[in-house]
This record gives C-alpha cells, sequence and structure tokens, in this order.
C-alpha cells in the first residue's frame, strides 16, 4: 500500500508513484508492454491530465479527485474464493458465466484462466499475458489511444490484472459473460483495471459489465477496456453503473472493429456518484454497425459524463447513438457525444441522439452534440433537447383522472422506456426496467440497489475480511 | 457522365476569381510597425483622445499582455507576429467634406466600384452611408434626417470627441476588454468604426449602413462598433465588407457591441466578402472578431444575420444576453467555405431574464477544400425560466474534399427552459438535381438553384438592399463563372 502526499503536482507524483514501485508493477510481462507503459509515462509527464480547459473535460473537474490521497494495491491481496458466498447477483434469472474483479485484481475460483469447451479463454489478463504473450502484446495498447487527452496513459502505466476475453472464429457464446467489479477498501482506493476482448472473425459474445461497491469508502477507478471485433463479429455489450455516492469512475471503453462486425452497447448508469464513461468506437472497415444507447437516472449531486466518439474511418458503416437522461435534485449531466466521419468514408449514415429532462432547478444538463464531417455522399444528423415533462401529454393523462404524481412518472417511465427496450437479454431488461420503475417513484435509494440486499436504511459499512475467505 | 459533368461544375465553382480584388493608392499616414504602449499613445494622440481613452486603452493593453492566443477553434493558421502589424493607418488628406465632389476622386471612384450607395441617387434608396476607408471615417451622408430626429450615427471617434459621456457610459459594457485575446487587443489600439444612438422612442427611418474596407498592406484593421437603442426605439443596422486582393496575411479584430433597452429592437446585418486568400490558400484576411449584444430591458429583441462568403478564416461568434424578462435573440447565418477557406461560426444565446427567446438557424456551404463549422452556445440560467430555444444547424457538402462541422454547446440549469438543437449534413439531393434537369435546366443553374434555396431562409431576413448584394455574393462565391 502506498500513500500519496500532497506537495507536488498530480502528474508528477503518478510519476515517482510509478518509478518507486516499477518492479511491483512490471512483474514478469513481456518486453513490449513495459515499452508501452514507459511511452505512457512520457505522454503523462508531457500532456499532464485533462482540466476545465480541455475540450471534452469541460464539464468535469477530476482535479480534486488526482489531487486527493489514495492507497494503491501493487499486490493481490485477494485469495482464490468463491464469490457466490458473499455476493449474489440481483438479476435473480440471469443464467450467466460470471467473473469477479475485487479492488481491481482477478478472482477466481478454480483456475484464473478457463478455456471453454468451445476455445473460448476467460480469465485474469496478467496471467494471459504469462501464458499468451504475443496474442495479449498484439492487441493491448493498440486499441485505446493514449494521445487522447484522458487517462489512457494513467491507466497503462499502472494496470496490473483485469480481465481477458479470447472468443475463437466463429464462436457463439450462448450465455452471457457478466463481469463483476467490486471495490472494497476501508481506505480510499485508487484502481485501474484493464480489460481486453478479443472476437475473431463470426464469434458472437454477450458482455455485462457491472460496477459495483460493497462500502460506501471513497474510491476512484479509473479502468480501461479494449475490444477487438473481428470480420463480421458480432458484440452486445451492456455497462451498468450502481455505485456509491463517494465513488468515482472513469471508464474508457475502446472498440475496434472489422468488416461488417456489428456492436451494440449500452451504458446504464443507475447511480454513480461521480462518473465519467469514454466511448470510442472506430470502424476501421466497410459495413459495420454500430449501436450505442445510454440511460442515466441520477440524483442527490451526482455527476455523471458520457463522452461518446464514433469514428467512421470507412464507408458505407451505420451508428446510431441514442442518449437520455432524467436529473433530479442537483445532479449535474453531461453528454458529449461526436460523429466524426473521415474522408473517403462515403455512403455514412450516422444519426446521434440526446434528450434531457429536469425535474428541479437546481439540476444541470450540458450537451455538446457534435458532428466532424469530411466526406459529402453521407447522411448525419443529430438532435439534442432539454425540456420538461409535455404539458399535452400531462393534460391528457390528468383529464383521464390520473393525479399529477402518477402522470408524471408514468410520462417518465416511458421517456427511459425507449432505451430500456432495448436490453435484448430479457431477465436483464425486466430487472433494469423494475429499478427504473422503482427509481422514478423516489422507492429506491442506493441502499435499494446494494447488491447485499440488507435492510438497513443507514448506509453500512460492510467487512469483507478477505484473508478469512 | 452526370457524375463527370457534376465534378466539372464543381470545379468551376471552386476556382472562381475574387471579383472586387483592386488596390486604391491613397496616401497613408501610418503608426510604425509593432505593437507596444507607445503604438498605443501614439494612436490614442493622433486621435486627440480624451484622457479616459488612454487609460481605457492602456488597460486593455497591460490586460492583453498577460493572454495566450486562444487555441481551441477548428482552424488552422500560421501563427500571427504582432510585432509585424502597422496598428494605425488614415487617409493623409483628411478635410471635412460639406459635399461629395470636395472627396478624393480616387476614392470616389473606389466606392463607386464596390457600388456604394453615396451618391444622390442612392441617398434615394434610403440608405445612409458612413464609410470606413483604413479606420478613419471619409464621408458620412444623411446626417441631417437623422439628427432631426435626435439619432446620432457617426464614426468611433467623433462620438468619442462630440459625445464623450455617451462613449464613457456605454464602451466596454458588453465586451469588456478582459472578454478574449482579441477583444483586448482591439480595446488597446481600435482605429474607429461606428456609433449609433437611437433616442427613447425613435424608430430610425433609414437602414444605417456601413462599409467597412481593409486597404493598405499590412494594417490590421481593428473596428470598433458601438450601438445603443433607448427604450421603445427601433434600428436596422447594416454592415458590409469587400478588401482588395493582397499578399500576406491580414489580420481584423473587431468589435460589435449592442446595447437594446426595454421595448427596441435592434437589427444588425452583415455581409462579408473580404479576400479569401488564392486557390492554394495563401493569403487572405483572418476575421477575428467579438460581436456582441445585450437585451438589458424588457422584451427588447436583437436579431443577427450575416452572409460570410470571403476570409480565409472566419472565427466568430455573434451572441445575445439576454437580461430583461420577455426578450428575444435570434441568429441567421449562411456561412460559405470555398478552396482553402476555413470558417468556425455559430452564436451564443445566454438566457438570464423570465421568458426569454431565442432561434438559431445557421446554413453552412462547404466547397473546395475547405471547412466549415457551426459553433454554438446555448445558456440558461436557474433564474431563466421558461427559457425556449430552437436550433437548426445545417450544412450542405459540395465535392469529396470539404468538411462540415457542427459543434453546439447546450447547458441548461433550471426545469422550465425547454432548448431543442437538430442539425443535419448532406450533400446535394440527387432528386432535386434530377428533377430540375429534367425540367430542361443545366447542372449548373440546377445547383444555383438549390443552393440559392437552400439558403433563403436566411437571406429572406436581410433588408432589401442586402439581399440583392448577398445574392450575388452567393453566385461568385459558388457559381462562379456560372453566375
Amino acid at each position: 500500500m502506498q500513500d500519496i502526499t500532497e506537495n507536488i503536482s498530480a502528474q508528477q507524483r503518478m510519476i515517482d508513484l510509478y518509478k518507486s514501485n516499477f518492479k511491483l508493477i512490471k512483474g514478469a510481462e513481456p518486453q513490449t508492454i513495459t515499452m508501452l507503459r514507459e511511452k505512457a509515462v512520457e505522454i503523462v509527464r508531457d500532456q499532464g491530465f485533462p482540466d476545465l480547459t480541455t475540450e471534452n473535460w469541460r464539464y468535469t473537474d477530476i482535479d480534486p479527485l488526482l489531487r486527493s490521497p489514495y492507497d494503491f494495491n501493487f499486490t493481490n491481496q485477494s485469495r482464490p474464493f468463491d464469490i457466490e458466498q458473499i455476493f449474489t447477483c440481483d438479476v435473480y434469472d440471469l443464467d450467466t458465466f460470471s467473473v469477479t474483479l475485487l479492488n481491481g485484481w482477478f478472482v477466481y475460483k478454480n483456475a484464473p484462466l478457463t478455456t471453454l469447451k468451445n476455445g473460448t479463454i476467460i480469465g485474469s489478463l496478467s496471467k494471459a499475458l504469462e501464458v499468451y504473450p504475443e496474442l495479449v502484446s498484439k492487441y493491448l495498447g493498440t486499441i485505446a489511444p493514449m494521445e487522447k487527452p484522458g487517462l489512457t496513459a494513467l491507466n497503462t502505466m499502472f494496470f496490473q490484472d483485469g480481465l481477458f476475453i479470447y472468443v475463437p472464429e466463429e464462436v457463439i457464446v450462448d450465455k452471457p459473460i457478466q463481469i463483476i467489479n467490486i471495490v472494497n477498501s476501508e481506505n480510499p482506493l485508487m484502481l485501474h483495471p484493464r480489460h481486453l476482448i478479443i472476437q475473431e472473425p463470426k464469434s458472437k459474445l454477450t458482455l455485462v459489465h457491472c460496477d459495483h461497491s460493497l462500502t460506501h469508502n471513497i474510491s476512484f477507478t479509473n479502468s480501461v477496456s479494449e475490444v477487438f471485433l473481428a470480420k463480421e463479429s458480432n458484440l452486445d455489450y451492456y455497462k451498468i453503473q450502481n455505485k456509491g455516492h463517494n465513488s468515482a469512475v472513469i471508464n474508457g471503453s475502446f472498440f475496434s472493429q472489422m468488416s461488417a462486425s456489428n456492436l451494440t452497447s449500452s451504458a446504464l448508469t443507475l447511480n454513480g456518484g461521480f462518473t465519467k464513461n469514454i466511448i470510442y468506437s472506430l470502424l476501421n472497415e466497410p459495413a459495420c454497425i454500430a449501436t450505442h444507447n445510454g440511460l442515466y437516472l441520477v440524483d442527490s449531486n451526482q455527476h455523471v459524463d458520457n463522452q461518446l466518439e464514433v469514428d467512421h474511418a470507412a464507408p458505407e458503416c451505420t451508428s446510431e447513438q441514442l442518449y437520455k437522461g432524467i436529473l433530479d435534485d442537483e445532479a449535474t449531466a453531461v453528454f458529449n457525444g461526436k460523429i466524426m466521419v473521415r474522408r473517403d468514408a462515403q455512403k455514412t449514415l450516422a444519426y446521434q441522439n440526446n434528450k434531457n429532462i429536469l425535474l428541479t432547478d437546481d439540476a444541470k444538463a450540458n450537451a455538446q452534440p457534435q458532428l466532424e464531417i469530411y466526406a459529402d455522399d453521407v447522411k448525419c444528423s443529430h438532435g439534442a433537447t432539454v425540456g420538461q415533462l409535455d404539458p399535452e401529454a400531462m393534460f391528457y393523462l390528468r383529464s383521464r383522472g390520473l393525479n399529477e404524481r402518477s402522470a408524471r412518472q408514468m410520462l417518465m417511465y416511458a421517456f427511459a422506456a425507449e432505451v430500456v427496450r432495448r436490453i435484448s437479454i430479457q431477465p436483464l431488461r425486466e430487472r433494469i426496467d423494475h429499478m427504473v420503475e422503482k427509481r422514478l417513484k423516489g422507492e429506491l435509494s442506493i441502499c435499494d440497489q446494494c447488491v447485499l440486499h440488507c435492510n438497513s436504511k443507514e448506509p453500512t459499512v460492510f467487512n469483507i475480511d478477505v484473508s478469512k475467505l | 457522365m452526370a457524375e463527370d459533368k457534376n465534378n466539372d461544375i464543381l470545379d468551376e465553382l471552386t476556382s472562381a476569381e475574387y471579383k472586387y480584388g483592386f488596390y486604391t493608392d491613397i496616401e497613408m499616414d501610418q503608426a510604425p510597425k509593432g505593437l507596444n504602449e507607445d503604438t498605443v499613445r501614439f494612436i490614442s494622440a493622433k486621435k486627440n483622445e480624451p484622457e479616459f481613452m488612454l487609460e481605457f486603452r492602456l488597460k486593455a493593453f497591460r490586460h492583453w499582455k498577460t493572454l495566450k492566443e486562444p487555441k481551441w477553434a477548428h482552424v488552422q493558421y500560421h501563427p500571427i507576429d504582432y510585432q509585424d502589424i502597422i496598428y494605425y493607418s488614415a487617409p493623409r488628406k483628411k478635410p471635412k467634406y460639406e459635399s461629395l465632389n470636395e472627396v478624393d476622386p480616387e476614392l470616389l471612384e473606389t466606392f463607386e466600384k464596390l457600388g456604394i450607395p453615396l451618391d444622390e441617387q442612392k441617398m434615394l434608396a434610403g440608405v445612409a452611408v458612413d464609410a470606413v476607408m483604413d479606420s478613419v471615417s471619409v464621408a458620412t451622408t444623411f446626417r441631417e434626417t437623422l439628427a432631426e430626429k435626435g439619432i446620432i450615427f457617426c464614426s468611433f471617434s467623433e462620438a468619442v470627441q462630440k459625445h464623450p459621456e455617451l462613449i464613457k457610459k456605454y464602451m466596454g459594457t458588453v465586451v469588456p476588454y478582459t472578454d478574449n485575446y482579441y477583444a483586448a487587443l482591439n480595446s488597446a489600439v481600435f482605429s474607429d468604426g461606428s456609433f449609433c444612438y437611437i433616442p427613447k422612442g425613435v424608430r430610425c427611418p433609414l437602414e444605417l449602413s456601413t462599409y467597412f474596407r481593409i486597404n493598405a498592406a499590412n494594417t490590421g484593421q481593428f473596428e470598433r462598433t458601438l450601438i445603443v437603442a433607448e427604450e421603445g426605439s427601433y434600428v436596422s443596422y447594416m454592415e458590409g465588407c469587400t478588401a482588395p486582393m493582397r499578399d500576406e496575411n491580414q489580420l481584423h479584430a473587431a468589435i460589435v457591441e449592442i446595447i437594446a433597452k426595454k421595448d427596441s429592437e435592434v437589427k444588425y446585418s452583415t455581409v462579408q466578402n473580404w479576400w479569401p486568400g488564392d486557390k492554394k490558400g495563401k493569403g487572405g484576411v483572418y476575421n477575428f472578431v467579438t460581436k456582441r449584444g445585450i437585451c438589458e430591458g424588457e422584451n427588447s429583441k436583437i436579431s443577427w444575420t450575416q452572409v460570410e462568403t470571403g476570409s480565409a478564416i472566419t472565427w466568430k461568434y455573434p451572441s445575445v444576453v439576454l437580461l430583461g424578462d420577455n426578450s428575444k435573440g435570434e441568429f441567421y447565418s449562411v456561412a460559405v467555405t470555398n478552396n482553402m477557406q476555413q470558417a468556425d461560426t455559430g452564436t451564443k444565446m445566454i438566457h438570464l431574464g423570465r421568458n426569454t427567446k431565442s432561434t438559431i438557424i445557421s446554413k453552412g456551404i462547404s466547397a473546395g477544400q475547405s471547412n466549415n463549422s457551426y459553433r454554438g452556445l446555448v445558456k440558461s440560467s436557474r433564474r431563466a425560466e421558461n427559457a425556449r430555444n430552437f436550433s437548426q444547424c445545417d450544412s450542405l457538402l459540395l465535392g469529396d474534399k470539404c468538411g462540415a462541422h457542427t459543434f453546439p454547446y447546450v447547458e441548461v440549469g433550471n426545469r422550465s427552459t425547454i432548448v431543442e438543437h437538430e442539425a443535419t449534413t448532406s450533400k446535394i439531393s440527387e432528386d432535386q438535381l434530377f428533377y430540375c434537369l429534367q425540367r430542361g435546366m443545366d447542372m449548373e443553374a440546377a445547383i444555383g438553384l438549390i443552393v440559392n434555396g437552400y439558403a433563403k431562409e436566411v437571406l429572406n431576413k436581410l433588408p432589401m438592399e442586402f439581399a440583392v448584394e448577398a445574392q450575388k455574393l452567393l453566385s461568385i462565391s459558388l457559381e462562379g463563372s456560372v453566375g
């Protein structure tokens, strides 16, 4: 465990911390990965961290987060244990192959790497670096651009573990794979998990990525996921955030798509504290489809920022973005979506839509829907709205005898349903639907959402003594 | 086949020559190159300014020195050497004219070529002109007609001499010198500009217009316009520009301030056609302008209409601060970029008062290898209950080497505000082209017709006299010899 003191600049502190723990971080990794880390150090040194003057970060201030002192877990402190003993997923009917990360480290029942019958490999990234160094280093660090302003370089400096999935050619993984990201620490903790997902041609995968916190303590997660989708592969990706108010998450998901691959991502932020989701979707070859959906329901003083860029680098691709949000209390939401159509990416179809409803005068919504287009034979459009519930629709429902509260809830529920309906896994859709309904009725507090299902209304600290597991 | 012809026409369109490229040879009275406190004092002394003006300039200059050049716009250009610019240049012969006959004939000829309506016939068209020739007002007509109504319309330097109390009261209140890099620069070295004051309850009977024209080589043009509309008044103001063809880049950093009091309305129209540089992107004007109006009183209204066809780089955001309750802001824009031109333009609508409304209609047309960006902010503060905005930003791409971009910013801080933004990007519809061709039109006329129709929504908002010129400019910018 390492403490960070405050007198020097955040970037210098991080670099010093990296240098003094270099041997622990490095472990037995291949030379190529170490070189990648060195490059990341240079980028952090030269560019520093994004602040409010950085274009895509102008509404999200991470400076206070970077300044506060955190512990780092440079060694794996979890032992093999059965996650089901302490944790049950609240989507009861969901039949998944579930894996768990505790404080950024992969937690396993039997072995750190599992090979399924169909050849799919699921397991710990640090183990995969040992066993399949060539496969991993071929992709790792190539999909997430470190040069762009953000914290990808910082993650590259410090990452040690995370999830690794490899789906071989023509393999259809029938059960969804569920990653449960748990943060549990008494002291403020900073973690840098790194995930790598490689899909070979014509493979199909459904991934459910859940972020949970077990304690109400402060944590700062800076995760990076790199996903490679080969020709005609298909990925359905869900990111569900249900964390405590004291948690901060910067979550970068980087997708690289080859010809005729199909990606659907859904970012569902039901409770987040401080959340910034960064999605970068690069369409390298013709006929790719990328669909990005998002729903954020935030209250109290939560902050959620969705930064999304779909980069059309090849012709004849289609992309769609639909992000909707309902903001209560003093919550703030940012939508920063971009459609980039590069030269020669002709016949592009790209749509983008962001809709926000503000329930109070203290909530704030910021939207930046952007188009950057360098090809002429394209159809691109975007729209953004911020407003309240349609008074005519309200009147209609009231005239049918509904009281104001029910009418409002019904309209909000319908507003959110457009995104919820798009969830293709039925049990998950039903669960989210239920949660949205409860959330809008004001019956859902962080405790209700807490995966441990304790009935105490007071925030509780769950001390999981990992050594006893 | 059609494709080939299409390309030919696009080539032709994109190779149109700049029609207003001539250079008037008039002796200049110039400040030495470079910028320091002495330059600022020189300009102030040259213009015989009162003490408060010099202080304002020096404060601005000292602030400017602490600033860094902004880099966030979607434009690229060589760094500007601010020490290599002449900050003051005035025609040396500077008599006060009683009639047009006394004016330097060469100057009149320049205006003639530009089609500026200075002569008697044009007077009948109802246009009063305050023509600015490289920073100093040369002729002002219709002063008497306006004076009868109590309207003040004169050059900025004249206003400083004759109405220092008004200048002192309003200058820098909408765009303070601390606003941005170029506003600070302008505040320090501004040469001249126009001042317009409409008294309470007066409806200005004429369309006021000023023609700016950059002339001497290496002269930055730093105009400053101030319009004050008192309670219940109305004015329509037109600004138009053509610059002669020069080889070096010229910096233009103007400031326009509009103050609209209770129940007043100000309509500001711009047609900008400065030299865009040649086909390879050499030369051309850098147009970095700060334009802002404030709807100070209840029920006031400010409307910006702009047709931007010139300049190598256009970087400006005519904005409205909606402070008074029930006030309205409007922004209508057509921006055409061709060859290597770059434009990053749009607006800011800052809703502070209750029941404020704003409308944004922006039409971008990109051709050649140009880049055309819309960037706009719609902000609604907590107090701005029932604020309403509608924005529509369309982009049209002619050719496959140009770029069209949209960067809107929406910031809403209360629950009763409704903001809608929509944008589309497309090329000329094949269906529309086919329809025109099938009716016997040739390709050139068809493209011209469709582009003009596309921009119609904005052109319709221009005053009559301007609409004609604007349509001509669209033709020159896009249709080249075709028009």
